[in-house]
């Protein structure tokens, strides 16, 4: 469905290029829930704004069915790690929710109908009229997912959404992550620093290297469908996979010889 | 002018602006009485940098602006320090201040000239006036907004309340004195104009009323530019100065 | 505060102005000055002069004049600050302009006015026009360059519409800064008016409060004064309010925010 092709950034020109990424390549298919883990600073976002359209690679293509991406398409919704800076402080949840069915040309029925079920589906019920500065942290990335999901996107990327909220309600917000995509039926690709998270949520893992970042490597996730906070950790195997994507991302890149002097 | 690299922009549009207000009146399309080509305007400017008038006018007009900046400066920052620190003060003159300060202080005109007259006291009178109250409120917000945890360590190491004014108040304050100051300086020149403009005295806001109504239209828009270069010049004078003085403050870092 | 502090306070907001008021009163109600009449001939004068007789005659025309001029400048201020906002190359051609154009102190461009326009109201409109635009046009600038660039970005990825953008998005982004720039901009069309009326003129406070001079009439110009300074009051005070009600949503952001 989607699939990223020998994707090379460079910041900057000449002697003050930086290499974000030097050749990443992977495929995501229908209904798959893709976590992209590495190293911080190693271009996870940059990978995430190629894939999304924001940015254009230096060279390599990212393809969505098939269909080079040259600027975020229709398909595709992507929620923000900063919650406070992709909401727009003047609307209400509501409106909030609304505004990118506006490119849709819906009827009111339905894109009210739409508004509703997705705030509905991820717990906020009752603040429809309230504006974002009144909500907390975890409620405001809600909003945000809502807002991607009412917009009925085929593949929803994820950028660190809930580095940004405290412990607890990371746990829930992974969850509610979990039983939206069922709901919805949507292809996911969710980056993070978070070793645990990027196990306990998805059924692939790609591990990143450090700058000029690289695929590492590429793991399938044995664990069973249903997730539970407290039992999918007990699992063996999954201490396997974290200690296994552990040691992927701290394995040494190897080093050039040492000249003797 | 898509090609144009971006450090060329700003030279480009200068140029073609000047260009245009060069050709337009000779062509036609502007009455080249009331637009003369520019080109006759800034030889005029030229030849009055050469001369003596110009620059008595100038030295007029700062004349003002300094006398005005400096007794708003005297009288203000006390103030200001003084009224800031105590909020009883503060809430007892609140209601004044705030009715005072949106007074437009050129209502004051017609009572400067009865007291004063039409000379230099009109016009400093006018410009401290409303340098004073563009100050004042400046370096009010400056007191007020000092982190309160600075002044409790202070007050908790036995510093006085002198001591704790002086050396944690006024100095992290200082940034918005300095942008009062900025703000108080542009005011004063102004107002020296303005009174130089309305009431006659001496100055750049007189000559150019004066070459306006004796018909030498080239040597109105030459005052005109020169008025507005010298606004520029205090300007980036302050700004600089600014920047030197304050290069130790965190804002500035 | 302590509450006791706290109730001396406010009995001293209200005490003093009422005190010093009172002080104006009595130390002029002997007055042998002649340019300081009694404060009780200057209300008396106020009441007679503008509540309501010249009204129609100076209040109206100044304050069609004032607010034609800073419609004027809010149109092309916000307009043209949002196109400059969006485009770094524009603004960096336009800078050079834009910074001469408004160190030109204000008084200095009315016999330019009064040279191309004439001496009518267009020449006032024009005036006033001609010196808002510059703090609504920065602040706009400022206000669109200011805004996150995540918000940018969302709008890209949920491919909302050029107009929805600009309307919907940036101009409400820098509306808090846009708000700071027309109060600015308000303050200064005020002067504007006052001193394009002193210096050519037939109607107007301003006209009017320079005349009382010349004609030596104090008290009504004292009750000149007095209206002006009324007028800056209740201006200042609308733009306040406007501010309360249209930009909540952004004290409330930035309260969370800081919290």
């Amino acid at each position: 469905m989607l699939r990223v092709e020998h994707l090379k950034k460079t910041y900057g020109e000449d002697d003050q290029a930086v290499e974000a990424i030097g050749d990443i390549g992977f495929e995501v298919n229908e209904n798959e829930f893709v976590c992209v883990v590495g190293p911080s600073g190693c271009g996870k976002t940059t990978l995430l704004k190629c894939m999304s359209g924001l940015l254009e690679p230096t060279s390599g293509e990212v393809r969505l069915h098939d269909q080079v991406i040259d600027g975020p398409p229709e398909k595709m919704a992507l929620v923000f790690q900063e919650y406070s800076r992709s909401l727009f402080p003047w609307m209400s949840v509501r409106q909030n929710v609304a505004f990118p069915l506006r490119r849709k040309s819906l009827g009111k029925d339905e894109a009210k109908g739409l508004v509703e079920s997705a705030v509905r589906s991820v717990d906020l019920d009752g603040v429809l009229d309230r504006f974002p500065w009144e909500l907390s942290g975890g409620m405001q990335q809600r909003v945000a997912i809502a807002r991607a999901l009412a917009y009925q996107p085929e593949i929803l990327l994820m950028d660190e959404p809930f580095a940004s909220v405290d412990a607890q309600t990371r746990a829930d917000l992974e969850d509610l992550i979990l039983n939206v995509r069922k709901e919805y039926g949507v292809t996911v690709v969710f980056v993070t620093h978070d070793i645990d998270e990027s196990v306990y949520l998805g059924n692939r893992i790609v591990v990143l290297t450090k700058s000029p970042t690289t695929v590492q490597e590429l793991l399938d996730v044995n664990l069973p469908d249903e997730r539970d906070q407290v039992e999918t950790k007990e699992l063996p195997e999954f201490a396997r996979l974290r200690a296994h994507v552990y040691r992927s991302i701290k394995r040494k890149q190897p080093e050039a010889e040492p000249s003797t002097t | 002018m898509r090609r144009l690299p971006d450090r060329l922009l700003p030279w480009a549009s200068v140029l073609g602006v000047l260009v245009l207000f060069e050709l337009l009146p000779r062509v036609g399309i502007l009455d080249s009485a009331n637009f003369p080509p520019i080109s006759q305007t800034l030889s005029t400017l030229a030849g009055q940098v050469v001369g003596s008038d110009l620059w008595t006018a100038v030295g007029n007009t700062l004349a003002g602006w300094a006398l005005g900046l400096g007794i708003a400066a005297a009288l203000a920052v006390p103030a200001g320090i003084l009224i800031g620190s105590s909020r009883l003060v503060y809430r007892s003159l609140r209601g004044v201040i705030e009715f005072l300060r949106p007074v437009p202080s050129v209502a004051l005109i017609p009572l400067a000239i009865l007291i004063y007259g039409s000379g230099l006291q009109s016009k400093v009178f006018l410009a401290a006036f409303a340098a004073f109250w563009a100050l004042l409120v400046q370096v009010l917000y400056g007191v007020q907004d000092v982190d309160p945890v600075a002044t409790d360590t202070a007050r908790s190491f036995g510093f006085s309340r002198t001591q704790r004014l002086l050396r944690v108040t006024l100095p992290s304050a200082l940034p918005y004195i300095a942008t009062g100051l900025r703000i108080a300086s542009a005011v004063s020149l102004i107002l020296s104009v303005t009174a130089e403009l309305v009431i006659g005295s001496s100055g750049l806001g007189r000559s150019i009323n004066v070459a306006r109504s004796g018909g030498d239209v080239k040597l109105m828009y030459a005052l005109i530019i020169a008025t507005g270069v010298l606004g520029l010049v205090l300007n980036t004078a302050l700004v600089a100065a600014e920047r030197r003085v304050l290069r130790w403050h965190p804002a500035y870092r | 505060m302590t509450r006791r502090q706290n109730i001396l306070a406010i009995g001293l907001e209200i005490a003093v102005p009422v005190l010093l008021l009172a002080l104006w009163w009595v130390l002029s109600a002997n007055s042998k000055t002649f340019y300081f009449p009694p404060l009780k001939d200057i209300l008396t004068t106020f009441k007679d002069t503008w509540l309501f007789k010249r009204v129609g005659s100076d209040v109206v025309p100044s304050l069609e004049r004032m607010f034609a001029g800073f419609f004027i400048a809010v149109v092309l201020g916000v307009v043209g600050g949002l196109l400059l906002g969006l485009s770094r190359r524009a603004r960096r051609a336009a800078a050079p302009i834009v910074e001469f154009l408004r160190a030109i102190p204000p008084p200095a461009l009315l016999p330019f006015a009064i040279l191309v326009v004439g001496v009518g109201a267009s020449m006032k409109i024009f005036v006033i026009a001609f010196v808002c635009v510059w703090p609504i046009l920065l602040n706009t600038i400022d206000g669109v360059i200011g805004v996150a660039p995540t918000l940018r970005e969302t709008t890209h990825v949920y491919g909302i519409s050029n107009r929805d953008r600009l309307l919907r998005v940036m101009l409400p982004a820098a509306s808090p800064q846009i708000f700071a720039g027309l109060r600015t901009a308000v303050s200064l069309a005020l002067i504007l008016m006052v001193i394009s009326e002193m210096v050519a003129s037939t109607n107007g406070i301003g006209y009017f409060v320079l005349q009382s001079q010349r004609t030596f009439a104090i008290p009504e110009m004292w009750s000149g004064i007095l209206l002006l300074g009324i007028l800056g009051y209740v201006l200042n005070g609308i733009f306040v309010l406007l501010e309360k009600r249209l930009l909540r949503w952004h004290r409330g952001a930035r309260a969370s925010a800081l919290s």
